[in-house]
């Protein structure tokens, strides 16, 4: 055998870990992070736009798959978040608000943008249902777009979609279903049952006859009202006729 | 990516950098890693240097205007940036901190640096013999006969005149040669 001949033979295979770092290093694909949640593990995948995506669930083997097929870019498996977003993340998780956790709004559509943004302005422990960030973001006769865009937050939790609920004042629909729409709304300290008692009444807007205000029942001003002075309305037109006017907080649309 | 397809390459590099540029590494990455592998001694080293002159292809790429994406002479270019990092990496030793880094054990269980396709002795031995060549022999050598680059390419990555590289290669394969009789 001649010197060449063992010199070709020291052609050998790239390490599989080079291409994936290659294109996280150069924001070709997303990183993605198990990080503990609300309702157990999520799958966390960023680049450096921000947060791009959120897998809730244990499970990592689709995932990449899914995420290519979403995005158009594949993800990998990283050893952590950088240190700035992981702060960032979990200042947001404690908070449950959105604050300043940066997302890669990218391939999002304009309208889309807007009914996320409006979403995390809902405080947690409160509801707002499709109706009311139609008519927030301007588009009030938007309200089944609006719903097209929430099933298609690719960021729940941190976007909470889960705060919107349907104009009836029922939990509605969730991607990971209406039980974990309902353990997340209950771990913010949310009295699901009597917001679906009171939706099964068809009981949509709570005023206080003290103040003649009307409110979204989950408002942090209808919640401070005693129930001797609590009145009950299953529409504006109504609570309007009775003499009341909209909260400023929650500017009721219902 | 063949080399007779190059010309496609570039043409779907110039039109969508994003999208074929995981191609590019895809089909280059074995034989950049190769070389750079018998030109620096670790293999840890090799693989970051490797990473690194695909991170500043794209970087470069990202910049060039189109005309110049589709004049490149995309294996020499490459070798010429991974000729460059690795005469720097000789010098300074250190390695550049990445932000984001690969969970490779949910990848490729057992892929580490260490798991080489030689023994390590066998690396060890060649690491030796390679390294005593003076430096423009080793790459010429390399490149030729591990790389399989041909003259002029070799000639466009050191900047060496063609007959100079050919020189190169004959002189350093003739000592290699000696080596393996000494053993």
């Amino acid at each position: 055998m001649t010197v060449e001949d063992n010199l070709a033979g020291l052609a050998t295979e790239a390490p599989p870990a080079l291409l994936p770092q290659v294109l996280l290093e150069t924001g070709l694909a997303d990183g993605y992070v198990s990080h503990p949640g609300p309702t157990g593990n999520m799958f966390v995948a960023f680049n450096s736009r921000g947060i791009s995506s959120i897998f809730l669930g244990d499970d990592p083997s689709d995932l990449d798959a899914r995420f290519e097929a979403q995005f158009g870019r594949p993800a990998f498996p990283v050893t952590g978040l950088p240190s700035r977003l992981e702060r960032s993340l979990d200042r947001s998780l404690r908070t449950r608000r959105l604050g300043n956790l940066p997302i890669d709004w990218t391939g999002m559509s304009q309208f889309q943008q807007e009914v996320l943004r409006k979403t995390a302005e809902i405080l947690p422990g409160e509801v707002r249902p499709y109706s009311w960030v139609a008519k927030e973001i301007g588009n009030p006769r938007a309200v089944r777009a609006v719903g097209t865009a929430l099933a298609r937050n690719p960021v729940p939790i941190v976007v909470p979609c889960h705060r919107v609920v349907r104009n009836d004042g029922h939990l509605g629909n969730y991607y990971y279903g209406t039980e974990v729409k309902r353990t997340v709304l209950e771990a913010e300290g949310m009295d699901v049952d009597t917001l679906e008692m009171l939706a099964g009444r068809g009981v949509r807007l709570t005023g206080s006859d003290t103040t003649n205000i009307f409110c979204h029942p989950t408002c942090r001003d209808a919640r401070r009202t005693t129930a001797r002075h609590r009145v009950e309305f299953r529409s504006e037109t109504e609570a309007r006729a009775a003499g009341y006017r909209p909260c400023l907080h929650c500017r009721p649309a219902a | 990516m063949t080399l007779d397809t190059v010309d496609l390459v570039n043409h779907r590099l110039a039109a969508d950098l994003d999208e074929a540029f995981p191609d590019l590494i895809r089909e280059t990455q074995h034989g950049i890693y190769s070389g750079i592998r018998r030109l620096v001694p670790s293999a840890a080293d090799a693989e970051d240097l490797a990473q690194e002159t695909f991170i500043r292809a794209y970087r470069a790429l990202s910049a060039y205007s189109t005309e110049r994406v589709l004049e490149l002479k995309l294996r020499s270019w490459l070798w010429t940036i991974a000729l460059n990092l690795c005469r720097n990496a000789a010098r300074t030793r250190s390695r550049r901190p990445r932000t984001v880094v690969l969970d490779r054990d949910a990848v490729a269980p057992g892929s580490g640096p260490e798991a080489e396709a030689l023994a390590a002795d066998e690396n060890a031995r060649w690491a030796e013999i390679l390294g005593r060549l003076p430096a423009a022999q080793h790459h010429a050598v390399v490149l030729r006969h591990v790389v399989g680059l041909t003259y002029s390419e070799i000639s466009a990555v050191t900047g060496r005149p063609e007959g100079t590289v050919k020189a190169d290669v004959h002189r350093g394969i003739a000592k290699l040669q000696e080596a393996s009789h000494d053993r």
